[in-house]
């Protein structure tokens, strides 16, 4: 199988450019992130990745795989058209190789305060919620923050150190949507002015590509509902 | 050069749920921390943990710390030390409602209360009926609980140092613990963390077998970096290899699946686990349930053309069930098998999983050691917790669910002792350059340049060999067989080369520098296993099938140098109820 891989050294290379690699053998159930595990295993121990759990859970690994986001440890290599063309995640800052530079995306999801604010005191036993009012956090708290969806919204790419993207905005309104959060006209305040929300021009690109199946598209939709609902 | 240097008051090596839940006391107690992670904290491998935490809330069924103490020490095979085992026990239910005030999204019963459901080897009222002691999100409950430690550590202002690989501890001639040398992996340039107190909690070692359940990263550095140091690794003999791992694939499916009422079935689709454990069936401790599956494959009943595997059933539980308790593993399942349990059971075989070995500590995270006349000493400023560390409340055999508490109630006890600790000691000691020496040439060792044995082939015969000769099943000749390849490779691995020498991203040395960690790990298990002639939990010697509590109910030290053993007696005095004594183990 062929592969287009995109190279760049900081220490050697004045520029990026693309690598050819084949692999002859190809056992079937193979992902890509075993092809590239093998390719550096066998062809060159130069390449460089982030990998972690294999199995999607830790978002270390994603990568665009011939024009889209998604994470190799679970992309069938037999779902790819060769030459399976792989580049970073568009729009950060390569360090090197399929490597990015992931901090204005991390600080993006620092500023939504992604963190459970409560005022009261806290009692000695579990806070109480509802079935009903947990279902509201499912599609909310399972983003492993990989972000394909960030860096494929054209928005994040013009302005990503003011429009907070798609994967800070679902934390935003996971906390939002959390019965038990005490801070919710704060969050909506920090969400305020033209840019941290009001970039989402609901392209979708984020919910075409979260591997997760979550729609920040929508989260977004419902954190407009309600600043529109408290404003009234 | 000079390296350059950044002075904490205490330094957490490991952002996992164990070094999260410590550097969040640290930095709450307005001490100076420095959590440092070779990856991204929110992808360290807790957050793969599927099932859930054990704590006796008894929000489904009665329920009460004490039996919970009975079932672990049981499930330890008498190894468990009983103190820490009644510590834990005691401070679960406490720890599972601080997490859910941290923002964990547990999940829920009708009245509002967390979601608890059975998992293996728990019982009501000290061997009764089966109780219900996990906690969950979902079968997310690792992916919850690292992502809520994270947030409320960003909230306390912990320093990150994210993508920083920890090479080696530094101490001074006194024996104190005093940082360690890191390498930033972005850069590759070193760095001197200086810290009054070091903890690790680097997790486990999972990568040792060639299919297990564990990430990439599980490589067990920091066990091999106490090691390096002259610290002993405890009880690395008992490896957990879970029953239900994907069969040749190794991804987990959780207990949960058969807490919600999955359960196994052979080629004949005989439920079998009636056999061999008739009371609590498919929710037997895990070592009990390996070994039962290994044996229907061995004896001719396994699944699939090369009768390799079981089935787990669960498609009898229905869809909703399923899309609302265990959505997480059918994802997995049909993502690696292309199998929808909605309608169809997962080929699964035992498989690596968890390591109940690893560096002593006591029950306040301190690291304890054999140092002059007592065999417990704490080693000053060292702490360790989490999956790395052997406090020991799994002994032999871990319980499912337990692992998750032991992070969280020992990664809190650590922060909590350090915190008196930097009471007492005001200042740095002064950190001399020798120190630092060792671990440069740990790094400089992977610049020379030439041809050599590939540091990947090598790993895979590691695994290899560790398969086939520390597996489920161990004899004598197997495991002497075993010391002798591993010690071959510990040899050729001073002549392997890595073809890369850049500085950034170089992902090849971190690689070369796991293996170094791993094949001493490897070592200290199947030399710990070879020695041990009894089979407790885990460890199951064929040639000794029983337990031997007259001259084996002790505890294995494992030193690096000279490959040297030492033993220490099993806790068996609880702090402030009855000693559970030795039983045999039915189920
Ligand atoms: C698939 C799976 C499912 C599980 N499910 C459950 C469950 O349902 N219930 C349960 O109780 N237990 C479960 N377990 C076990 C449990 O998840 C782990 O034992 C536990 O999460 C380990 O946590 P830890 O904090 O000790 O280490 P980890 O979470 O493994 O974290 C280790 C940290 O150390 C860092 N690190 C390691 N080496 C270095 C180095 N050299 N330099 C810098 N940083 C380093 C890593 O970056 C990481 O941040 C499961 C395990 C697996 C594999
Ligand atoms: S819907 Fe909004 S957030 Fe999503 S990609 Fe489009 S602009 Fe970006
Ligand atoms: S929302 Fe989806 S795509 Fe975006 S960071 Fe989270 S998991 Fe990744
Ligand atoms: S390696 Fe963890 S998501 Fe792919």
């Amino acid at each position: 199988m062929q592969f287009l891989i995109y190279r760049y050294n900081p220490d050697t290379d004045s520029k990026p450019y693309m690598q050819q690699y084949t692999l002859p053998e190809i056992e079937p159930g193979m992902m890509l992130l075993d092809a590239l595990l093998k390719i550096k295993a066998s062809l060159d121990d130069s390449l460089s990745f982030r990998r972690s759990c294999g199995e999607g859970v830790c978002g270390s690994d994603a990568l665009n795989i011939n024009g889209r986001n998604g994470l190799a440890c679970i992309t069938p290599l037999k779902s790819l058209k060769e030459p399976v063309e792989i580049r970073p995640l568009p729009g950060l800052p390569v360090i090197r190789d399929l490597v990015v530079d992931m901090t204005q995306f991390y600080q993006q999801y620092r500023a939504v305060k992604p963190y459970l604010t409560v005022h009261d005191p806290e009692p000695e036993i579990e806070y109480e919620q509802t079935p009903e009012q947990r279902d509201r956090l499912d599609g909310l708290y399972e983003c492993i923050l990989c972000a394909c969806c960030s860096t494929a919204c054209p928005s994040f790419w013009w302005n990503p150190d003011k429009f907070r993207g798609p994967a800070a905005l679902l934390q935003a309104w996971r906390f939002l949507a959390d019965s038990r959060d005490q801070a919710t006209a704060e969050r909506l305040q920090d969400l305020t002015g033209a840019y941290s929300l009001f970039r989402c021009h609901t392209i979708m690109n984020c919910v075409d590509v979260c591997p997760k199946g979550l729609n920040p598209t929508k989260a977004i939709g419902n954190i407009r509902k309600l600043m529109l609902k408290t404003q009234l | 050069m000079a390296i350059a240097k950044r002075k904490f008051d205490s330094l957490v090596i490991g952002a996992g749920g164990g070094g999260l839940r410590a550097a969040l006391q640290l930095s709450r107690a307005e001490a100076t921390v420095a959590v440092v992670s070779k990856v991204f904290p929110t992808r360290s491998h807790t957050v793969a943990a599927q099932g859930g935490m054990n704590a006796a809330l008894a929000n489904v069924l009665p329920d009460n710390w004490h039996w919970h103490m009975y079932d672990t020490v049981k499930g330890s095979d008498y190894l468990g030390d009983q103190d820490a085992i009644e510590y834990m026990c005691r401070a679960a239910s406490h720890c599972v409602i601080e997490l859910e005030h941290s923002g964990v999204p547990f999940s829920r019963l009708d009245n509002g209360k967390i979601y608890q459901r059975p998992f293996g080897g728990q019982s009501q009222n000290f061997g009764g009926d089966q109780a219900a002691r996990t906690c969950a999100a979902a079968d997310r409950t690792g992916h919850a609980i690292l992502h809520a430690l994270y947030q409320q550590n960003i909230r306390a202002k912990t320093h990150f140092f994210d993508e920083y690989f920890a090479v080696d501890l530094l101490k001074d001639d006194e024996g104190y613990v005093l940082g360690a040398l890191v390498l930033d992996i972005e850069t590759g340039e070193p760095l001197i963390i200086e810290a009054k107190t070091t903890l690790l909690a680097t997790g486990g070692v999972g990568q040792l077998f060639r299919t297990n359940t564990n990430a990439r990263i599980n490589t067990g550095d920091g066990m091999a970096m106490a090691l390096r140091a002259g610290i002993p690794v405890q009880d690395m003999e008992f490896f957990q290899f879970h029953p239900t791992g994907i069969a040749g694939k190794g991804m987990l499916i959780t207990e949960g699946v058969r807490g919600e009422g999955g359960y196994l079935i052979n080629k004949d689709g005989e439920r079998f686990m009636e056999r061999y454990a008739p009371h609590a069936r498919d929710l037997a401790s895990r070592d009990i349930v390996s070994r039962a599956i290994a044996i229907e494959v061995r004896e001719g009943r396994g699944c699939g053309p090369r009768g390799d595997h079981v089935l787990l059933k669960l498609d009898h539980l229905g869809a909703d069930v399923i899309h609302k308790r265990l959505p997480g593993i059918r994802e997995t399942a049909i993502t690696f098998v292309h199998v929808d349990p909605v309608d169809t059971p997962i080929p699964v075989f035992p498989t690596a999983h968890y390591t109940m070995g690893g560096i002593p500590t006591n029950r306040f995270g301190q690291v304890v050691a054999p140092l002059g006349q007592l065999v417990e000493e704490p080693v000053p400023g060292l702490y360790a917790a989490g999956e790395c560390a052997c406090v020991s409340v799994h002994g032999a055999n871990r319980l499912g669910g337990n692992s998750l508490l032991d992070i969280i109630v020992f990664g809190r006890a650590a922060g909590n002792h350090i915190i008196g600790y930097l009471q007492e000691n005001h200042y740095h000691r002064p950190l001399h350059a020798d120190s630092v020496d060792r671990g440069m040439q740990r790094l400089a060792r992977w610049d020379q340049q030439g041809d050599g044995e590939s540091v990947d082939n090598l790993r895979m015969e590691l695994q290899r060999e560790m398969e086939n000769h520390c597996g489920v099943f161990r004899t004598a000749e197997v495991l002497q067989d075993g010391v002798v390849k591993i010690k071959a490779i510990e040899q050729r691995l001073q002549h392997a080369r890595i073809k890369d020498h850049s500085k950034i991203f170089n992902t090849a040395r971190i690689e070369a520098m796991e293996l170094e960690n791993m094949v001493d790990l490897a070592l200290a298990t199947v030399i710990s296993a070879q020695a041990r002639q009894e089979s407790r939990g885990a460890h199951s010697r064929v040639d000794f099938p029983e337990r031997d509590d007259v001259h084996w109910m002790k505890h294995t030290l494992f030193f690096k140098e000279g490959y040297k053993l030492d033993y220490k007696p099993v806790r068996t005095k609880p702090l402030s109820v009855d000693s559970f004594p030795p039983q045999k183990r039915v189920y």
